[in-house]
């Protein structure tokens, strides 16, 4: 699941998930079958599933995004930045999908500058700084005051 | 009156084979973002080695039909893998200037085969007419509106209904996302290319039909109309590529019959620059244009 989303905006809903099944080598009805699963899992992208993608709202095409990545039944799932250019109200919507998802029994790897909200649905967690893992560990682990200070500034320790 | 829609009627049969060159055009670069100038002389020397076979060594129409087939989409091969699969992707302007220097390769390699100036071209239709009320058809030219509406036809459905179509589409529309689908986006522009240079040679075949003869200035005229048929649709729309080629064809008509032979081209130059005036993005990219900024205020 790429960052910005980068849903073919001039493709339909639908033909964006059939595009997202595409390495799959499937039969029709399988990934038919597949599509109506994510309709039942993502309801507002059943209603648009005639809708060009590039004309859905942020948090829309960021579902398509996730349903898109899931069509290719990947055995982890690889987010990039979800919270990306998205209303605070949005971001929200997007980690509660995140961790219903995770509640299904996908496995997801998650990179994301919002460490507030990854550290909400995280189960373990790594700090990144120049490069380098500076710390893991579960959430709780290190005070998010911490997390954050060195998330955002780097860590200073002279 | 009956002037006036008998030269509609005539410039929409020969539009439609302009309709079928702007879809070559359009497609690669609706696939590339680059702009292949050599699509023409692509046709022309494979229109070339058909009527190769056919002065030097006498066989059948459909021998040479199907030879011009098969050579225009070895040529586009060709083409594509020298000039366009060897320069890196975002070299827009590098592309554009092989794919000149592959025109003038392609066009002498079909002058060094048929040096003289014009050959008579082996048409499969007898030229003919037929008179409906009081309208009058030539058979090659209404043959030529029905092959290219069977054309859009086949390329509507390998476009929209299937894998290969999908995975054009999904290239051609962001290819770092097509790739992250798993979609090989050099074989599927390899296939484009082999797919538009078929269109090309059909629509080559049925355009020399009606002129009944091949000259060496045959790819640089297809070159130009397609582009200025796609340029009046606007870049990379399908449905832009055929109603432009079908105006072009129809202005021509016009400007024919009531101005004379020499303001034919003279009125498509204008037609274009008055587009490119009014609607830059041509007839149907200007709607692309606007739906693209509404999906950009919505986010």
């Amino acid at each position: 699941m790429p960052e910005n989303r980068l849903v073919f905006p001039y493709m339909n809903v639908e033909e964006n998930l059939h595009a997202g099944a595409y390495s799959r080598r499937a039969s029709e009805a399988e990934v038919a079958a597949d599509v109506a699963d994510m309709y039942r899992r993502f309801p507002r992208l059943e209603e648009r599933k005639g809708q060009l993608a590039g004309t859905l709202s942020g948090g829309e095409q960021q579902m398509l995004a996730i349903a898109r990545g899931l069509m290719n039944r990947p055995k982890i799932l690889l987010m990039d930045e979800p919270s990306i250019g998205l209303a605070p109200l949005i971001v929200r919507e997007i980690f509660n999908i995140i961790r219903e998802l995770n509640a299904e029994g996908v496995t997801i790897f998650l990179v994301e500058q919002n460490a507030h909200m990854a550290l909400t649905v995280a189960h373990k967690f790594y700090l990144i700084e120049n490069g380098e893992i500076t710390f893991s560990g579960s959430p709780g682990e290190l005070a998010e005051d911490e997390v954050i200070h060195r998330a955002y500034l780097g860590s200073q320790k002279d | 009156m009956i002037d006036f829609v008998q030269n509609t009627v005539d410039g929409m049969m020969f539009g439609s084979s302009y309709a079928l060159l702007a879809i070559g055009f359009t497609i690669i670069f609706g696939v590339m973002r680059r702009i292949n100038l050599s699509f023409g002389a692509t046709i022309m020397l494979g229109a070339y080695i058909g009527t190769w076979l056919h002065v030097h060594h006498q066989v059948s129409v459909w021998i040479v039909a199907l030879t011009i087939l098969t050579s225009t989409v070895l040529v586009g091969i060709y083409v594509e893998r020298l000039c366009f699969h060897a320069i890196r992707r975002s070299a827009v302007l590098a592309s554009m200037v092989s794919s000149f220097v592959i025109w003038m390769q392609l066009e002498e390699a079909a002058i060094h085969l048929l040096p003289e100036r014009t050959y008579a071209f082996p048409a499969l239709l007898a030229a003919g007419s037929f008179e409906l009320g009081p309208f009058l058809f030539r058979a090659e030219q209404t043959s030529m509106l029905v092959l290219a509406m069977i054309m859009v036809g086949v390329l509507h459905v390998l476009l929209y209904r299937t894998r290969f179509g999908l995975a054009l589409r999904a290239v051609s529309e962001n290819s770092l996302a097509a790739a992250y689908m798993g979609i090989n986006a050099a074989w599927v522009t390899l296939c484009a290319f082999a797919l538009v240079s078929l269109m090309g040679g059909v629509a080559g075949y049925a355009i020399l039909s009606t002129d009944a003869q091949v000259t060496p200035f045959f790819g640089l005229w297809a070159t130009f109309k397609g582009l200025i048929a796609m340029m009046l649709g606007g870049m990379g729309s399908l449905p832009g590529a055929i109603l432009g080629g079908l105006l072009l064809g129809v202005v021509e008509a016009h400007a024919l019959w009531y101005l004379g032979n020499e303001y034919k081209d003279l009125s498509a130059y204008l037609l274009l620059f008055g587009m490119l005036v009014l609607r830059p993005g041509g007839l149907m990219g200007q709607r692309i244009l606007s739906r693209e900024a509404l999906a950009f205020r919505r986010v």
